[in-house]
């Protein structure tokens, strides 16, 4: 361990660690726009540079390690002097459109504007306005509202490892390509969504979100994945009893089994809780035909046929097929029914199918 | 699974056998590659198709589909043989060693070559790498378990880890991949012919009589009764009705026409579900459920976490949950104290249930818990058999090989094999009618090796008719590098081209898995 100032606050921080984490256990906000938690930083986006005692220069804190005696301002003039021409350069050839974006007011670049106080354009850049890339069935991609952040890139390659973004050209010219600079829905992605996760702005978005503006009526429910056996959490996003669209559960992520990653299943696999053909009403066969009844006569004749049943075959003459997507307390109760009501132990589920 | 998920970040070497992992568990299979290219974890991928992970691995052995028990028993023979088990742990910890090993002389590498076609330096590479990689944690899926010698290769796969002294080890273990959300919750409630919760057996006259106490019944007979895989077949013989919640047999069901046969006998069909189904189209009764997010309830994923999801929204009007639809069954049958509510049922489950005991909705609500966990200040286990086994000792399992039920003969020569699809579910009820998912794969599909493509003159897009000796479809082709010659393999998603109208009944005589991994098949260029 060693000793250091973070705004002439004494702090302790191990061997190593970077100053930004040092800051950040202590409390002390440094924005970002290029960190992931977890990986290596990559020192893109220089917001979150800050002043050192004894430095001609600003340091970046998400690489920089800190060191006994070190003196840090995080919220120097100079700093944030800084941080405002590169919010501002950044916002020098974004669109004007935020009321119309996705991400409104969910937005860090939004943030970092408004908590740095940039209230007018100083710069506007002379760039060529570049299309959207619509062809992936379930993201949208906005290259004029990146940022060249590039977390898209990082948890791509190195959370899911699906090694499909990249940056295309660095400099000037730089932007996030697929694969060989392909469209994406052209592309090798599997719609995993994590890019759109990781982006700060409304650069990558799902398509969903756009047909649904965040308003107070959006809410979030924490639900298991229905699909397969690794049992994602999953941050539902509904308005008005209608399903909209997925993210990875943010809460305690890291102690989740799906650690803050999705699948294109859970991610785009849900909206089958909209769909027309859900059933509504209890179906009972006559003539041949399933006809719509109320749940009492649907309960009773159920009910009727398989004491029927019991009464001239005995209770092994009847099968229970319980399943492996619904709750325990649901097999459970298929369970006592089979055992405990009709008295047979033929109940299984699709275990072996 | 013996172990979690996370652990593969901790692991030496990973050997995933029989599962297309960043297909079917696709989250598992990134945190998979990832410990490969972050922490140098070493990968050995089996699978006779070549899957995405085998970009990742050291070394894939593509064995004939069928054969890991020869693989697997190889690899055994050649660590044996070298001397690189781990003594003291087969010593202090397992049974029956020398009969095993004797079982494992004859699967010499080129006896094995022979029935997997893998070459003997690839297999002893690899089996150099797991021994000598520090912990190995082997991973599989259906591809070990849904063959006619399911149980045999599973316990081949026990073999293996025991041997090398990796069960009960962080990082180590014996993975199934569960398939389905909650494959692992039904079980351990109960819903199989031979255990009440918690695996205890309906031929225990104790277990039988705690739960006839609780619920106020009459305990049931002494004797196991049908797997789904019996009850099919007996429809309109033994079994007279059928109640079936959340599943689609005529999709998933091996041999689906002669199925169909079976459910047409029967006097009553009751099918529970949240779509008419393939399945509830012929039932007598039709009972619409709430789905997953529409009600509260616990989920036990693979690694046995016991996780909560919560409601976000109500059912569509007139639908209503499993829960409430099953007491009101009961209740007109005359059950008295059934339980109404999905805390009442909870409330049973943990009495009943020693490793559940411990839990309650407020512990579950932040990360779940890993069963065991019998006591209310019991953190769960992450790693099973850290101590002992459940029987002491773990018996090493002498093994012998058996070829698959049906292989390819001159009138069915290709090797036909089922499965996943990344963007599909299971029989597609709920999958297709996603949209997204149901614009990247809208139909059936079956892949083919380019080389029998050109053979049948057909390219990807044109119409085929798959037969074997079961039944027919027709579908497109999709012709992939992945795929070896003389093997195809058809995703069991799609109703109109059932690829279970063509697969074999043939069971494991010990638990009853059909072989849906590998049957023979004859392919044709159908009129386009
Ligand atoms: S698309 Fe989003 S995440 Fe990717 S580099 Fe641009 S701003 Fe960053
Ligand atoms: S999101 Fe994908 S990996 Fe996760 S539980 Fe659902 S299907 Fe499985």
């Amino acid at each position: 361990m060693l000793s250091l100032t973070i705004n002439d606050r004494s702090i302790e921080a191990a061997e190593g660690e970077t100053i930004l984490a040092a800051a950040r256990r202590a409390g002390v906000e440094i924005p970002t726009l290029c960190a992931v938690k977890g990986l290596a930083p990559t020192g893109a986006c220089r917001i979150c540079v800050v002043e050192v005692e004894g430095f001609a220069g600003l340091v970046p804190s998400c690489s920089y390690p800190v060191a006994a005696g070190m003196k840090v301002h995080t919220h120097s003039a100079r700093a944030l002097d800084a941080r405002k021409t590169i919010v501002e350069l950044l916002l020098a050839d974004h669109p004007d459109d935020c009321l119309y974006c996705a991400k409104n007011k969910d937005c860090e670049l939004q943030d970092l504007a408004e908590s740095l106080g940039i209230r007018k354009r100083r710069y506007r850049s002379s760039s060529q306005p570049v299309r959207l890339d619509v062809s992936s069935p379930g993201i949208v991609r906005d290259p004029q509202k990146c940022v060249l952040c590039g977390r898209c890139v990082a948890v791509c390659n190195q959370v899911v490892v699906n090694d499909v973004l990249d940056f295309g050209a660095r400099g000037a010219k730089a932007r996030i390509i697929c694969d060989a600079d392909r469209p994406m829905g052209l592309s090798t992605c599997v719609l995993c969504g994590a890019c759109v996760e990781a982006c700060p702005v409304g650069a990558l978005v799902f398509k969903e979100q756009l047909n649904c503006m965040p308003d107070g009526r959006v809410q979030t429910t924490r639900v298991t994945c229905p699909y397969c056996g690794v049992g994602c959490q999953i941050d539902m996003h509904h308005k008005d009893g209608k399903y909209i669209y997925s993210t990875a559960t943010a809460e305690a992520a890291e102690l989740q089994p799906n650690q803050g990653m999705l699948c294109v299943k859970g991610r785009f696999g849900l909206d089958f809780l909209n769909h027309d053909g859900r059933l509504k009403s209890p179906l009972v066969r006559k003539n041949g035909q399933l006809e719509p009844v109320s749940w009492d006569e649907a309960l009773d004749y159920t009910a009727g046929k398989l004491a029927a049943v019991k009464a001239a075959h005995g209770p092994d003459a009847i099968g229970f097929l319980s399943s492996a997507k619904a709750t325990n307390e649901e097999n459970y109760a298929m369970m006592r029914l089979a055992r405990g009501v009709i008295g047979t132990n033929n109940i299984d589920h699709c275990a072996r199918l | 699974m013996t172990n979690s998920m996370a652990e593969i970040a901790k692991t030496g070497v990973a050997f995933v056998i029989g599962s297309n992992t960043t297909w079917s568990h696709p989250v598992f299979g990134s945190m998979l590659k990832r410990a490969v290219r972050e922490k140098g974890v070493k990968l050995i991928v089996c699978d006779p198709r070549r899957i995405d992970l085998v970009e990742f691995a050291d070394i894939w052995l593509q064995q004939r589909n069928g054969s890991d028990v020869a693989l697997l028993s190889g690899l055994q023979h050649i660590i044996l043989k070298e001397g690189w088990e781990a003594a003291d742990y087969i010593r202090e910890r397992t049974e029956g060693f020398e009969d095993y090993r004797k079982s494992m002389e004859e699967f010499t590498p080129a006896r094995v070559e022979e029935l997997t076609g893998i070459p003997q330096d690839k297999l002893y590479a690899a089996a150099k790498l797991f021994a000598q990689s520090g912990r190995g944690a082997i991973y599989y899926c259906m591809g070990i378990t849904q063959h006619s010698h399911g149980v045999d290769n599973v316990k081949a796969c026990a073999n293996l880890s025991l041997i090398t002294g990796n069960l009960g080890v962080e990082g180590g273990g014996v993975n199934p991949l569960r398939g389905q959300s909650n494959v692992q919750g039904a079980c351990d409630m109960g819903c199989l012919p031979n255990v009440l919760t918690g695996y205890q057996p309906i031929t225990s006259p104790e277990a039988q009589a705690k739960f006839a106490k609780r619920w106020g019944s009459q305990p049931t007979a002494l004797k196991v009764g049908l797997t789904a895989t019996a009850m099919v077949p007996a429809a309109g013989d033994k079994i007279k009705a059928l109640y079936i919640m959340g599943e689609n047999p005529l999709v998933s069901d091996p041999n689906v026409n002669h199925a169909e046969k079976c459910l047409a006998k029967l006097d009553l069909l009751i099918v529970q579900d949240i779509f008419l189904t393939e399945t509830a189209k012929i039932a007598d009764v039709v009972l619409p459920a709430a789905a997953f997010a529409e009600k509260i309830g616990t989920i036990t994923n693979t690694e046995r976490r016991v996780q909560l999801s919560n409601k976000a929204f109500e059912p569509p009007a007139g639908a209503r949950e499993d829960s409430e639809i099953i007491a009101g069954i009961a209740e007109r049958l005359g059950a008295e104290g059934f339980p109404r509510t999905v805390a009442d049922l909870w409330q049973e489950i943990v009495e009943l249930t020693p490793q559940y005991a411990g839990m309650t909705y407020e512990r579950l609500r932040l990360c779940g818990l890993q069963w065991p966990c019998p006591t209310p200040d019991h953190p769960g286990t992450p790693i099973l058999h850290k101590e002992k086994f459940s029987r002491g000792k773990a018996l090493l399992a002498p093994l012998t090989y058996r070829a698959p039920a049906e292989e390819p003969c001159e009138e069915y020569p290709i090797r036909l094999s089922t499965g996943r699809m990344l963007q599909h579910y299971h029989t597609g009820s709920m999958t297709r009618r996603a949209k997204v998912l149901d614009s990247l794969v809208p139909t059936g599909q079956i892949e083919l090796s380019p080389a029998d493509a050109t053979r049948l003159g057909v390219r990807s897009g044109n119409r085929v008719r798959v037969i074997t000796r079961r039944g027919s479809i027709v579908t497109f082709a999709n012709v992939v590098e992945r795929v070896a010659e003389g093997s195809a393999f058809a995703p069991f998603h799609f109703h109109e081209s059932a690829a279970n109208r063509l697969t074999n009944d043939a069971l494991d005589p010990v638990c009853a898995i059909p072989e849906y991994k590998v049957c023979a098949a004859r392919i044709e260029r159908a009129e386009q």
